[in-house]
């Protein structure tokens, strides 16, 4: 059963792979591209890692890929034009990844990790939290990198923002720093006057 | 009757395709950051793979940090792209030669 499953949505996972690659429209591309998250989502869930698949689907398909299609829809990107070497670099994309994979098969396609090196573990016991042992390990031993990691999604927000924002010169803003630091002489003036007579009043 | 051997192999064939578009779409921008992406997935199922065979918790740690520097990142990349674009209306690779490399 767990075989066919791995089958499935290995050959899920590697189909829409190679549709993202093929594909000319970005948006189409990145459907696919959501299409191969679920499926090694899936994949993660037959390894156990039931929080990580879960994060998975959320961050990735929900928030990076939402933003990959925003982007995509708000430039006016000419597809033919962006398309045009596309078969020119196809025999030089299909040798180098061919080369590449057969770099990878000669150290892991061995009996180096076969089942008498690295045996089948036993599935954990159905009350087990995945969440609790990641929980654990998280915010003991690896709490400083933790805590670096939310850093570094902040530094990744001011980037963000401050890459993109742009003030146009035309438009009317407060300066909320001059209303706070206004003083009261500056608002409230008084003036000296030399007293004259109200109408009707007798001289 | 599965083994590590078939992990590594499915994300060996993942990262492969991902090196092959970066190839295939030199000129697109947005799809060879989706190729990084599908490049960090085929990683990330390595880790996983390996933190279960090995019974070892801190793979997947290992795995979240990477989730989390992968969104910063994307982030950051299209908002650059963003500027690019509003700068210079292409996100053709070839156009971007200002530096002369």
């Amino acid at each position: 059963m767990e075989t066919i499953l791995f089958y499935f949505f290995s050959a899920f996972m590697v189909l829409s792979a190679l549709m993202v690659i093929t594909v000319h429209n970005p948006v189409r591309a990145a459907f696919f591209l959501v299409l191969t998250f679920f499926a090694s989502a899936a994949v993660w869930l037959l390894l156990e890692a039931e929080f990580l698949a879960v994060i998975l689907i959320i961050v990735y398909v929900g928030a990076v890929m939402v933003l990959f299609l925003f982007v995509v829809m708000m430039l006016d990107i000419n597809i033919t034009e962006l398309k045009a070497g596309f078969v020119k670099n196809l025999p030089i994309a299909i040798a180098v990844a061919l080369a590449m994979f057969g770099t990878i098969y000669y150290v892991v396609g061995g009996d180096q990790f076969g089942v008498e090196h690295f045996a089948t573990p036993d599935r954990h016991a159905a009350d087990y939290s995945n969440i609790a042992a990641l929980g654990k390990l998280l915010y003991t031993e690896y709490v400083f990198a933790f805590e670096i990691a939310a850093v570094i999604l902040l530094v990744g927000i001011v980037a963000a923002i401050s890459l993109t924002l742009r003030r146009r010169p035309n438009t009317r803003h407060q300066k909320i720093e001059d209303q706070i630091a206004v003083k009261s002489e500056d608002r409230l003036r008084v003036v000296e006057m030399a007293p004259h007579a109200r109408k009707g009043e007798r001289k | 009757m599965l083994t590590l051997t078939h992990y590594l192999i499915l994300s060996a064939i993942v990262f492969s395709i991902s090196l092959a578009g970066v190839f295939i779409n030199r000129k697109n921008i947005i799809i060879l950051l989706m190729c990084v992406e599908l490049m960090l997935l085929a990683v990330n199922t390595n880790f996983i793979a390996f933190s279960y065979y090995l019974n070892d918790t801190a793979g997947q740690v290992f795995v979240f940090f990477i989730l989390t520097v992968a969104a910063a990142e994307a982030a950051i990349g299209l908002a650059i792209l963003v500027v690019l674009f509003r700068n210079k209306r292409t996100i053709n690779v070839e156009d971007l030669d200002t530096l002369k490399g």
